[in-house]
């Protein structure tokens, strides 16, 4: 439960976060994608299962407020937790290199798929475009936060765990 | 109480079922155009008060900010501005005389109050869409105010867009840049039709939308010309300025012509937004 309300918790912050204070402190109208961070960051921490239901949760917070169809995004969500999951065995808190590599990755998949099925389809073929305006930009600029957010995420996850643990050896 | 801690489902199963949720709701929303209410009620009074106060506290120091812009900005604004001043005073004195003629021609008509005036209500843009691919915004007013999906939100005397979704307290709204809208418009010195396609690319270059369709067959149309909603479209009201054009060529059919269109309305800047209450529809119907 603590950890429900917790992780409830950053994801409306992060949402709050990324669509003001970060709106106004865009480059170029690029903002970086901090629920990525977020979902990719749990998906690698925590495992599977809680990876695509935090993906899930993001994504229909997204639906809800983008005025696009509603699923879309907690579907792609859903994905990406779900697969950052497969990375659980080889995540060592004290490496910094596959957070990075692994949210990069996630930014980017995300960001190809959302051209692929919002724009490719609609006859915006012009590929290198968006990807040297858009994309390119947001992951340079989410990764830049994701050195900050990762930490305060793996911080707060660390702190839960120990509780947790306490809690657990307590009962057991 | 805890009959299913024994039984764990393996995430594959998790990832299945979610996934068949969420085409459902995909095809669902498609097929009826709906979108969970209840959710919309629960989402709105989670975030929307939040997101309201950090506006506030944004603004205030934004503004406390931007009192310190130098004082050359604001000199080199003063000169273009006045440089405006001048090309507008011309255009007024041409406008005077038009409207002079259309007071004429109106009173010839009997009609003697075209445009309604719409009842409006204010608004406050509190969040921006979270990705950069689409530029919808979210408004502070929703079910509550009297809004409702498909009304016009305008800024200043330019379009902005239409209310795509709507919660008790906010409301999302897509605006015309978005690169998947699509206006109606006019050219209001020959009545032409022609459609207002938004762009993210040439939004974010060149500060532009695109037009095509213009079917401007005695070349009268000229570049500058003022683009406002046409009475074809169903959804937006007539009359509203979406912008200017900036450019203009020729299709390769040589029948139509499509260009850029200058919005009247600064995208990047809408703090404050006038949601009209009167539907198009809603007014035809009656």
């Amino acid at each position: 439960m603590r950890r429900k309300v917790t992780v409830f918790i950053i994801i409306v912050v992060c949402y709050l976060l990324q669509t003001t204070l970060f709106q106004a402190l865009s480059f170029a109208s690029i903002t970086p994608n901090l629920m990525i961070i977020v979902v990719s960051a749990f998906g690698f921490m925590r495992g599977k299962t809680e990876g695509l239901y935090i993906g899930f949760v993001v994504g229909i917070i997204l639906d809800i407020f983008s005025g696009n169809t509603l699923g879309i995004n907690a579907l792609l969500y859903m994905y990406i937790g779900y697969f950052n999951g497969y990375f659980r065995k080889m995540f060592y808190p004290e490496d910094i290199k596959l957070p990075m590599l692994l949210i990069a990755g996630s930014d980017i998949s995300c960001n190809l798929l959302i051209y692929f099925f919002f724009f490719l389809f609609r006859n915006r073929f012009d590929f290198h475009y968006y990807f040297l305006n858009i994309i390119l930009p947001e992951l340079v600029y989410t990764m830049l936060i994701t050195i900050f957010l990762y930490v305060v995420i793996l911080k707060i996850n660390q702190h839960l765990e120990v509780i947790e643990k306490r809690s657990a050896s307590k009962f057991g | 109480m805890k009959r299913k801690s024994k039984f764990v489902l393996p995430p594959k199963y998790i990832l299945m079922i979610l996934t068949g949720i969420c085409i459902a709701t995909i095809l669902v929303s498609f097929t009826f155009n709906i979108s969970g209410g209840p959710l919309h009620t629960a989402a709105g009074y989670v975030f929307i008060p939040m997101q309201e106060g950090i506006n506030t506290v944004g603004t205030w120091i934004t503004e406390k900010a931007d009192g310190f812009k130098n004082l050359n900005e604001v000199m080199a604004e003063n000169e273009a501005l006045q440089k405006q001043v001048d090309e507008l005073t011309v255009e007024l004195n041409t406008m005077n005389l038009e409207q002079y003629e259309l007071q004429n021609l109106r009173e010839l008509l009997e009609l003697d109050q075209k445009y309604p005036s719409y009842e409006k209500v204010a608004a406050n843009v509190i969040g921006k869409d979270s990705s950069n691919w689409f530029s919808n915004f979210t408004i502070n007013k929703g079910t509550n105010d009297g809004i409702e999906v498909d009304m016009n939100v305008i800024a200043g005397s330019g379009l902005v867009g239409i209310v795509t979704e709507v919660g008790p307290n906010y409301a999302t709204v897509t605006s015309i840049i978005n690169d998947t809208a699509k206006v109606s418009g006019m050219v209001t010195t020959t009545s032409d039709n022609l459609i207002v396609n938004g762009s993210l690319q040439s939004m974010s270059e060149n500060m532009v939308i695109e037009f095509s369709n213009l079917n401007d067959s005695d070349n009268e149309v000229q570049v500058g010309d003022p683009i406002v909603t046409s009475y074809i479209s169903d959804k937006y009201q007539q009359g509203i300025l979406i912008g200017y054009i900036s450019s203009m060529e020729m299709d390769a059919n040589n029948l139509t012509k499509s260009g850029t269109i200058t919005p009247a309305v600064d995208f990047e800047h809408i703090e404050e937004v006038l949601v009209i209450l009167d539907k198009k529809q809603k007014a035809e119907n009656e």
